[in-house]
Formats: structure tokens, C-alpha cells, sequence
């Protein structure tokens, strides 16, 4: 039975064995590496054998002079993130919802998916030329209406701003399909009954549309919960510069410095594990409460 | 549905047009700004005089990116990397979805797997150990850095999975029956049967390789073997000008920095724009199909 069972399956192995090697040496090899948070780590001596200092590179971290604002900058983005990039979707989806003309549908969706397309290089490239203090159409839009040129990419008043909005801005077209399929899984009836009842639409929203899509965006909103410290590698990396470190340096831009640029190997994986391990207890937490309160597994 | 027209109803489906309507213009001018910049002079973009239309209508910023070989390379290097990534992440994905959509008492070691690769999206090194792995296994400047480090991409299996468990049991079960063993289940009856998924699966798998940047960046040693999107980062971004020879950076003078820079944004940016209307209708299926389950 037990070798009919082998002879049966070997092939499933097959199937899936390159993944499992590739996973492997990819993933699971990078995982051993996290020995060198613990390590004064030296080149020649290699992962295994350089000299173990227990945990002084994450006394040095919590040293480290400007970690506490680093770590303000990341959480409040991501959550700044979270907050409006959860509501405006919700908010284009029901008003798009409210659209009959089908042509006006698909060209608005068209259009809104673009931005999410390019990467944050290109998108990079356009936000500094439009938002360029001399130059840029935006500032030169502000000063036909009065306002003095204001160097968004260049102050740390502005900067958190820009990237809070730019980053809704390029996904919020995205965010907005799942809201839709779940809009249109509401029964029509219920529509009906309400208007008998004479409810206006703002009445059958709050009433009928809302409850409809909340398993929906009770679900996105408990899953985005483990981003709590992704604040966006990407754009902030092709977006700032050192004049905007104090409001836009993130724990990310922080591991890639002190990493790759300082070569001080043994502090970024310290910092770089010390991210991983809070993700990893906020995601566990938000599956568990999306499995608990909306039933949802990944498979 | 019948809906009464009110005025008030009659007030807020013009505003609706109107909000709905000002919001896809604010994703399309920017876009639409950098290709009017591309096709200015130089001059009249540095004056600020550019808005949603050429001025003084020129091509030049494009014949000097076509006759620049840097940007040549670093477009080939992308090509590649697109081509052999995308085939073999769409290869793995297919191939290792199948397994993990049999139920347990099919494939035994079902779960044990689907754990193996579900723990790393959960967990992982970070980006120094991840770094000095590819390092140590030889990949540096070379195309497979840039291609094997991610050829797993577990979230694509697992939206793969969850279609082929869609399918009705009984396909299985008939062609089992007419003798055909896994492997050809797999490409005779699953393959053809998901090709919405896969076009979702497929046109992220692309349009990723297209704009990846960072493993360039820290991967590639030399700057000739930059993909397209880490070049561009270097030239628009850092305007770090050390690629460049002399001459060329005479001919970017000239050419005002803002035209070159319009320009090589909307050639990268090109290729996606082309494909990506004619694969929304698909990508909208497959999102909403791996998302929302009964």
C-alpha cells in the first residue's frame, strides 16, 4: 500500500521539486544568514565563522543616534497609508457604482489603472519634474493663483504629504476592483425594497451598500494591518534625498544605507531582523483575525 | 433598476461625472505633460513654457536616446530578462500549483509543502543575507540574478491553486480513467482551462520584471548590464552621470535635461501602456476570481 501510495504520487514531487529548490536556496539559505545580526561580521571569515557578539548589534541599533525618529517616520506613513488608501477606493468605488454609462465606466477605469503600472522610477521621474519648485507644472499652477513656489520634495513639511498622496494616487484605481466586484454581488432586490420603502440613495448607501461591502473591507482593512512597517522602499528611495532624511527616512532607506552603501553588515541585518519579527507577529495577528472575523484563509 | 430623476438626483450625477471625470484627468496629465515635454525644444521646456502640448515641436530628444547605446543595452538587458523570467516563473507557478490543489488524501504531502513555501512569504532574511546568498552562488552580473532569485513567486501559485480547485473534480477523474497520468492532465486539460488566470498571472509576471529597478542596482556590478528601469533610475533619479561619456553629456546639455528625461520616462513607460488596456478586462476576472471565493 505504502509503495503503490509513492508510486502514485512521485510524480506530484517531480512537479513541484524545482520550486522547493529554488524556495530553498532563495529564501530559506537568507534565513540562516540572520546569524550575522549576531556577528561582527568579517568578509573573510564568512557567515559561519566570523566572531559572535551575542547582542550588541541591537544595543547599537536602539543607540543608534536617530532611530527614534525613524522609526515615527515609518510607522505614522504606513498608517497614514493604510487610513487613506483604505477610504478613497471604497469612496471612488460606490460613486463609480452610481455611473450607468457603461463607456464611462471602462474608460475611467482605464484610465485610474495606469498609474499603478509604472514603476517607481518612471513615476519618480514625472514627480520630480512636476513638482519641481521652478519648473514644475504644479508650482507654476500655484503661483497662477497667487500661492509662492513651494519645493515639496525638498521640505520636510511637505515630504510625508507627497508621499502619502502620491501613493494613494497610484493605487487607489487598483484598490477600487475588488470593491466593485463585491458592489455588484449585492442583491438588486434589497435596492428595491428600499425604494418602495421610499429610502433616497444616500439612504440606500448607508444602508444597503455599506453593510453590503463591509466583510470586504473588514477583510483588506485587518490584512493591510501587517504593512504596519512598509512605508514604501520604493518611492521613498526615488524620491528623497538627504535634506528630507529627518521627515522621510524610513527603517527600509535605513538597512539599504547602513548595508550596502556603509557596508556595516552585522547592524543592517540586525535592523533588517528586527522589522521582520514585528511583521511577522502583525501579519500572523491579522490573518488570525481575518480568519476569526472574516473567515478568510489563504487557501 | 428604475431611479427616479430628481433634481437633487439630477445635481449629484453631474458632479458625480464631474469628480469621477477630474480624478482620471489627475492619472493622465502627468502623463501627458512628460510626452509633451518629450517632443519640445529644449529651451521652451526650460522656460516653463510646456503645459499638455509640444512647443516648437521636435524629435530630437528621441534620436539621441536611439542613438545612444547605453539606453540600447540596458532595453536588451530588460527584453531578457522579460522573456526568460516571465517563462520561467509562468513554468514553476503552473507546475507547482497543481500539486498543492490536490486534496491531502491525494497527495500526502500536500500541506507540508504548501507550509514550506507559504513561511516565506511570512518570514525571510532580509536584504543583507538575501544578498550575500546570491553573491555566493555565482549570479553577480550575470542575467540569472535578475531572474532565479524570484522565479517562485508563491502568491501567484497560491491564486493559481485556488482556480484549479474551481475546476469540476470530474475532468480528473474521466481523463485519469482514459489512462492520462498527472503530467498530461496538468497540460492537456488544466493549462487550456485557465488561461484566464494565467493572462492575469502572466501580465503581472511582465509587467514586474519590467519595472524591477533595486536588484539591478545592487546586483549588477557593471553598469552595462543595468535592465532598463535601474539605468534609468541612475540617469533620472541620482543623476549620477558617471556612465556617460563626455560627448554625450555635451549633446544632454544641449538637448535641456527635462526633454531627455520626458523622453526616456515615456519610451520605458511605453511598452505597458500599449499592453495593458487590452489585458484589463482579463486582469479584473483573475483578481477578482483569486480574491473572492465562495
Amino acid at each position: 500500500m505504502l509503495k503503490k501510495r509513492w508510486i502514485r504520487e512521485w510524480p506530484l514531487h517531480l512537479m513541484i521539486l524545482p520550486s522547493v529548490v529554488l524556495l530553498f536556496i532563495y529564501s530559506y539559505i537568507p534565513m540562516v544568514g540572520i546569524t550575522i545580526a549576531f556577528e561582527k561580521f568579517m568578509p573573510a571569515k564568512g557567515v559561519l565563522h566570523s566572531p559572535k557578539v551575542g547582542w550588541k548589534n541591537f544595543q547599537l541599533l536602539l543607540e543608534y543616534p536617530d532611530i527614534g525618529r525613524i522609526m515615527y517616520n515609518t510607522v505614522s506613513i504606513a498608517i497614514m497609508k493604510m487610513i487613506v488608501g483604505l477610504i478613497v477606493p471604497i469612496v471612488v468605488a460606490i460613486l463609480l457604482n452610481e455611473i450607468r454609462k457603461q463607456l464611462f465606466k471602462r474608460v475611467f477605469q482605464t484610465l485610474v489603472y495606469l498609474p499603478h503600472f509604472l514603476s517607481w522610477v518612471l513615476l519618480g521621474g514625472i514627480l520630480i519634474d512636476i513638482l519641481s519648485p521652478s519648473t514644475g507644472i504644479v508650482n507654476q499652477a500655484l503661483s497662477f493663483v497667487g500661492i509662492n513656489p513651494i519645493y515639496f520634495l525638498g521640505s520636510n513639511h511637505w515630504f510625508p504629504v507627497v508621499i502619502v498622496f502620491s501613493d494613494v494616487w497610484k493605487e487607489f484605481g487598483f484598490g477600487t476592483i475588488v470593491y466593485l466586484a463585491a458592489l455588484t454581488s449585492i442583491n438588486p432586490s434589497l435596492y428595491e425594497a428600499a425604494e418602495m420603502d421610499g429610502a433616497n440613495r444616500w439612504k440606500q448607501t448607508w444602508h444597503i451598500t455599506l453593510p453590503g461591502i463591509m466583510p470586504v473591507i473588514i477583510l483588506l482593512a485587518t490584512l493591510s494591518l501587517g504593512n504596519v512597517l512598509n512605508a514604501g522602499f520604493d518611492q521613498i528611495f526615488n524620491l528623497y534625498s538627504p535634506q528630507v532624511y529627518e521627515s522621510g527616512d524610513i527603517i527600509d532607506t535605513l538597512v539599504y544605507r547602513l548595508g550596502l552603501e556603509q557596508f556595516q553588515y552585522g547592524l543592517a541585518t540586525a535592523v533588517g531582523l528586527f522589522k521582520s519579527v514585528v511583521s511577522l507577529i502583525f501579519i500572523s495577528l491579522s490573518y488570525f483575525l481575518a480568519y476569526r472575523f472574516a473567515n478568510y484563509r489563504i487557501f | 433598476m428604475i431611479t427616479r430623476t430628481t433634481p437633487g438626483r439630477l445635481t449629484f450625477t453631474l458632479l458625480n461625472y464631474l469628480f469621477l471625470g477630474a480624478l482620471s484627468l489627475m492619472c493622465i496629465l502627468p502623463m501627458i505633460h512628460i510626452l509633451a515635454l518629450s517632443f519640445s525644444s529644449g529651451s521652451a521646456a526650460a522656460a516653463g513654457k510646456v503645459t499638455l502640448w509640444p512647443v516648437e515641436f521636435t524629435t530630437v530628444a528621441y534620436q539621441n536616446i536611439i542613438s545612444k547605446p547605453q539606453y540600447i543595452t540596458a532595453f536588451m538587458v530588460t527584453l531578457k530578462r522579460v522573456v526568460l523570467g516571465t517563462s520561467i516563473s509562468m513554468l514553476l507557478t503552473v507546475l507547482a500549483a497543481y500539486p498543492l490543489s490536490k486534496e491531502a488524501s491525494q497527495f500526502k504531502f500536500r500541506t507540508a509543502y504548501a507550509w514550506y513555501c507559504v513561511i516565506t512569504i511570512l518570514f525571510s532574511g532580509g536584504l543583507i543575507p538575501w544578498y550575500m546568498t546570491i553573491k555566493a552562488t555565482g549570479l553577480m552580473d550575470t542575467i540569472w540574478a535578475l531572474v532565479l532569485p524570484g522565479a517562485v513567486p508563491v502568491f501567484n501559485v497560491i491564486l493559481l491553486l485556488n482556480f484549479y480547485r474551481g475546476l469540476p473534480k470530474e475532468l480528473e477523474e474521466s481523463a485519469k480513467i482514459d489512462g492520462a497520468n498527472h503530467f498530461v492532465t496538468l497540460f492537456k486539460i488544466y493549462l487550456p482551462l485557465s488561461t484566464p488566470a494565467l493572462a492575469t498571472i502572466g501580465l503581472f509576471t511582465i509587467v514586474g520584471h519590467w519595472n524591477s529597478w533595486f536588484d539591478g542596482l545592487i546586483l549588477m556590478n557593471r553598469p552595462e548590464n543595468y535592465p532598463l528601469q535601474t539605468f534609468l533610475q541612475t540617469i533620472i533619479i541620482k543623476k549620477d552621470f558617471r556612465f556617460i561619456s563626455s560627448d554625450e553629456l555635451d549633446i544632454l546639455r544641449q538637448l535641456s535635461d527635462r526633454t531627455s528625461t520626458a523622453a526616456q520616462i515615456f519610451i520605458a513607460a511605453f511598452p505597458i501602456l500599449i499592453v495593458y488596456p487590452f489585458l484589463q478586462r482579463f486582469f479584473i476576472k483573475g483578481i477578482v476570481m483569486g480574491s473572492v471565493k465562495e
